[in-house]
């Protein structure tokens, strides 16, 4: 028997043990997201796609749905917890959108566009974060890294490699490197491989195809990423 | 018709660390500039010859605060506008000039003035006339209130009116999703 | 005796913990003893052996603050510094052991005698200040202790002959009550599950009342149940006890541990519900800080198994098989959460899990486990063995019992008291002897803010709950002092998972800097509250969501913390201009008027 919930007034139906991002895109309902692509275990850490079910935040991407439940999202209140989340992961890093190759092909750009934020209005931090360019096919920009663990989990889970993992903790959290030199160029990571796809941000970038699509015609420049979907869907827009 | 020039809104611009991209794309509202004269004066800008800001409705700021010059200047903004834009990435984040940060500043002075291809006799400045460098670029925000910010580098000269006109007209500022782009 | 090789070291570590990769956080913990970090060959051995990536290894050395990939000091110091130990003097104590050392707060000396740094509250609030030597807790360092220590250290003495009255640390027991005067002799309880069975003892705990004494409260009979529900191949529950006692000015889990009568009810409360439950397994994790008490409770282990009391068969009743390791936590705060501990027993980084599912169902290698904390069990094995009206005889309708609070700070008389639910704060006041006191912060740098006018409030799961702590400040103190000490604490804490807790934290740090040096503009307590409130709405875990607390309850009951420190600016640089053309002046040489900014805002 097929259930349902209420999102922003809208009746979605859902299977038992999808959670209520599963059931949004399935019904083609936008929620904001970085961290979640549903072809690997949601994880629940970027927080944009929080929302409230029954009056309480649940982070949709790992929350069942249940039926009968009222979930808003698209509310001016939760869209400016939205924006105040943007403002922090811009700030955290060093996101310099007129100097990056992703511009325009970039999730974090797309969900910032479609919630509205005009600035990171935060302090920003200005982390000194290293470049990675030894691997002849990628660059692994660390600057603009925002710990969604895409690449993490599609390494280990779809790939069998396990290329990258996460150390430190709290501000100090970062991405790293399975290798002794902590070199990509020193791993067996490859043009081919999920995790080479799924960077929602200008992370890991591949090499040799600099601007091949001109700004203004990439994948969000013309339409916002609720109409259009994650950057991890749109490869053959990139290369 | 002197009736209506008294209400004039007047406007100062300037460009502080940035590449006077956004001017020029204010510049690329065409014929609307025609309207836009109807409008408002100028203060200081670099369409006008006056050094000094002085009291204005409207301050639009162009690139970010990477040298004490630039305070100076951004601060006698923000006490002469009332409203103060914040217009582009590098007045926004700092944009390209803060990829500097992440060098320490004496790095970058020996790599320009000591270090640098076809530099002889080098040596760092130390004229007095001459503004020092902070030692990270800034945006504006982190240095005064900031009343409006307008992503884009430059912003596109559609979203410039877009906001000139709804905020001269006195309605909220909304922008058309392909409006807004932080690139 | 020379040092283990790294190799050796390793070996050493996965004969005792056996090839798998579950322990390798413990087996790092043990190579980190040996040789005071983390070599590179250690890691390779890890790899080699355990078959996992040094990635994982990597990101388990980075996330715990105990483990380190470069070697530290011989003899590694670190200053206990949550505010309670700041007020007494935990700052001039390592000023003056650094001045006497000859090495800085946050550094190794040259030749590799002594590292020197911070760490938070390790419970040891009533004997403050205190500090760690190689992980073993060193209290109440006032001058002669510090002469010792210097001595030690400079005299390159192993630290296993220091003399043993160094590391004697005070019980302070100030007001029992049921449990702490309970007279029950060991093994009743277990007794009492061979004599009445688990569904009996299950309907006496439902009756009880009793709830979780970690702070969140949930009845101890049903999460009992849920477990014993929770489908489980023959058995194989597991049962945690939680001793990751991390919540600052907290250290009566301590206290029990130390006490042998206690500590001895804790493993029988961990066995009793092992029993009811159908669990094979159980783990103490212990926090890192507390690793003096690691040999006494192997001790009081192995007499239990000697006794019976665990292993095969136990107290009697066939096919009972049980029994417990302890695990050694490293300096994560977030491991005290029940699923990031969980995470962290499985050898991981202490990232908490999401929820659903719970532990009770899903918890250590997805089996289901109950997680309870050190008081919890005890007062568990108490109930099956003294009953439910025993228990209800103190507390009120919704708290039945009695509480355990750890009292320090601004009082005559810091130490643990046991008080039935619903006393008030105004009488811990009056028992422990604080006199002219501003605030009370009741559970942690992550609880409530309490000032005067709220003293007659209750300790009790309807008014405050708490899980022990209660910091005591009288009107000497700064509290905006207080509330950047519990902001650094979480930016030290943070596990960095989520973004409002890993990036709202240090963005706090910032602005509560820029309050306490008199730059901050109303737009700026706009900005704490902003930050303080999405991190409560959005955050992952609980740490996130109880990170702001102090920053929003100074601001909404001492608005004065905030409003007399104000700048008369409408708005201050979140950084000092002038000092932001320090390395101009310094590279071009120039001092001159034009060399200077004057003034902040605008």
């Amino acid at each position: 028997m097929i259930e349902h919930f209420s999102l922003d007034g809208k009746r979605i139906p859902f299977q038992p043990g999808q959670t209520i991002m599963d059931a949004a895109m399935q019904a083609g309902e936008y929620i904001p997201h970085l961290c979640h692509n549903p072809e690997f275990r949601p994880r629940g850490s970027c927080r944009l796609c929080v929302v409230r079910a029954n009056g309480r935040s649940v982070a949709a991407c790992t929350s069942p749905a249940r039926e009968g439940l009222e979930v808003e999202s698209d509310t001016p209140d939760i869209q400016a917890d939205r924006r105040s989340l943007l403002q922090m992961l811009f700030v955290e890093g060093n996101h310099l959108c007129p100097a990056c190759e992703k511009s325009g092909n970039c999730q974090l750009q797309a969900v910032a566009y479609y919630c509205g934020m005009l600035a990171p209005d935060f302090t920003h931090l200005y982390p000194v974060r290293e470049l990675d360019g030894s691997h002849p096919d990628f660059v692994l920009d660390f600057n603009r890294c925002i710990l969604c663990e895409l690449c993490v989990r599609a390494s280990r889970d779809a790939d069998a490699k396990g290329v990258f993992g996460i150390s430190g903790r709290g501000i100090g959290a970062h991405l790293i490197v399975n290798a002794p030199s902590g070199k990509l160029g020193d791993t067996d990571f490859d043009p081919h491989d999920r995790a080479a796809q799924v960077c929602p941000v200008g992370a890991i970038l591949p090499k040799h195809k600099g601007y091949d699509v001109p700004i203004g015609r990439r994948i969000y420049d013309r339409k916002p990423v609720s109409l259009v979907g994650d950057v991890a869907d749109h490869q053959e827009d990139m290369s | 018709m002197r009736e209506q020039q008294a209400k004039k809104v007047r406007v100062a611009t300037c460009s502080l660390a940035g590449c006077f991209g956004c001017h020029m794309s204010l510049l690329d509202i065409d014929e609307r500039l025609i309207d836009l004269v109807e409008l408002v004066e100028f203060d200081r800008s670099p369409i006008t010859d006056i050094k000094e800001v002085g009291p204005s409705d409207l301050g639009l700021i162009e690139g970010g605060v990477c040298n004490a010059e630039n305070v100076e200047v951004l601060r006698a903004f923000r006490r002469q506008c009332k409203t103060l834009v914040a217009v582009g990435a590098c007045a926004i984040t700092g944009g390209v000039p803060a990829m500097r940060n992440h060098y320490p500043l004496h790095e970058c002075l020996d790599e320009a003035y000591v270090n640098g291809l076809g530099v002889q006799d080098g040596g760092i400045p130390n004229d007095p006339e001459l503004p020092l460098l902070l030692n990270q670029v800034h945006p504006i925000h982190e240095v005064v209130k900031v009343d409006y910010f307008l992503p884009g580098c430059p912003p596109a000269a559609d979203t410039i009116w877009t906001f000139l006109e709804q905020l001269l007209s006195g309605k909220p500022v909304e922008f058309a999703y392909r409006q807004i782009h932080y690139d | 005796m020379s040092a283990p090789s790294p190799e050796q070291a390793a070996g050493t570590q996965l004969e005792r913990w056996g090839s798998d990769s579950d322990n390798l956080l413990q087996m790092l913990i043990g190579v980190q003893a040996a040789l005071g970090h983390i070599p590179e060959a250690a890691i390779r051995r890890f790899e080699a052996a355990l078959g996992v990536g040094r990635a994982r290894i990597e990101g388990l050395i980075g996330f715990y603050a105990f483990l380190h990939h470069r070697p530290r000091g011989r003899f590694d110091i670190r200053v206990a510094d949550n505010i309670i130990e700041r007020m007494r003097g935990s700052r001039e104590l390592a000023e003056a052991l650094a001045g006497r050392l000859g090495c800085p707060p946050g550094e190794t000396r040259v030749d590799g005698r002594l590292s020197l740094g911070y760490t938070p509250c390790i419970g040891m609030s009533d004997q403050a200040p205190a500090l760690l030597v190689n992980g073993y807790a060193i209290p109440a360092v006032e001058h002669a202790r510090l002469e010792q220590v210097v001595a030690l250290v400079e005299a390159n003495t192993p630290l296993a002959d220091w003399p043993p009255e160094l590391f004697e640390v005070a019980l302070n027991i100030q007001r029992k009550d049921l449990l702490l005067e309970a007279a029950v002799e060991d093994g009743a309880a277990l007794a009492a599950l061979k004599a009445s069975g688990a569904d009996a003892l299950m309907q006496v705990l439902e009756a009880s009342g009793l709830r979780g004494r970690g702070g969140a409260g949930f009845g101890l009979a049903r999460k009992w149940g849920f477990c014993r529900q929770a489908p489980a191949e023959a058995k194989r529950r597991v049962v945690v006890c939680n001793a990751d006692e991390g919540e600052p000015g907290t250290f009566k889990d301590r206290v029990l541990m130390q006490d042998p009568q206690q500590a001895a009810r804790m493993f029988e409360g961990m066995t009793l519900c092992a029993g009811m439950v159908g669990a094979d397994s159980g783990f103490l994790y212990l926090r890192g800080e507390y690793r003096n008490l690691l040999e006494p409770l192997e001790r009081e282990l192995q007499r239990r198994r000697d006794a019976g009391l665990l292993g095969k068969n136990i107290a009697g009743i066939a096919g009972f098989d049980f029994d417990i390791a302890i695990h050694l936590g490293a300096g994560a705060y977030i491991c005290g959460e029940e699923s990031a501990l969980i995470e962290s027993l499985e050898g991981k980084r202490g990232n908490p899990r999401d929820r659903p599912p719970f532990p009770v169902t899903r918890g250590y290698l997805g089996r289901p486990t109950v997680v309870n904390n050190v008081e919890t069990f005890i007062a568990a094995a108490l109930v099956a063995v003294q009953g439910a009206d025993w228990h209800r005889a103190r507390g009120t309708e919704h708290s039945a019992g009695t509480k355990i609070l750890s009292v320090s700070g601004d009082c005559a008389r810091p130490g643990i008291y046991e008080y039935p639910f619903g006393v008030t704060l105004q009488q811990i006041l009056d028992d422990c002897g604080a006199a002219d006191t501003q605030a009370v912060q009741i559970a942690g740098a992550a609880g409530r803010t309490i000032p005067p006018d709220e003293f007659q409030r209750r300790v009790a799961f309807e008014d405050l709950g708490t899980a022990g702590s209660f910091m005591i400040f009288d009107q000497s103190r700064d509290l905006l002092e207080m509330v950047r000490n519990f902001n650094d604490f979480f930016v030290h804490e943070s596990c960095g998972f989520c973004t409002p807790c890993r990036v709202g934290t240090t963005l706090m740090q910032k602005t509560l800097a820029k309050v306490s040096r008199g730059h901050a503009a109303p737009m700026d307590l706009d900005t704490l509250r902003r930050i303080g409130e999405l991190m409560r709405r959005t955050s992952h875990c609980g740490l996130g969501a109880t990170a702001p607390l102090s920053v929003l309850d100074t601001l909404d009951k001492f608005p004065a913390l905030y409003r007399d420190r104000l700048s008369d600016r409408g708005f201050v640089p979140g950084f000092d201009l002038d000092a932001a053309l320090s390395e101009a002046r310094a590279a071009s040489g120039r001092d001159d008027p034009r060399a200077h900014l004057e003034g902040d805002g605008v």
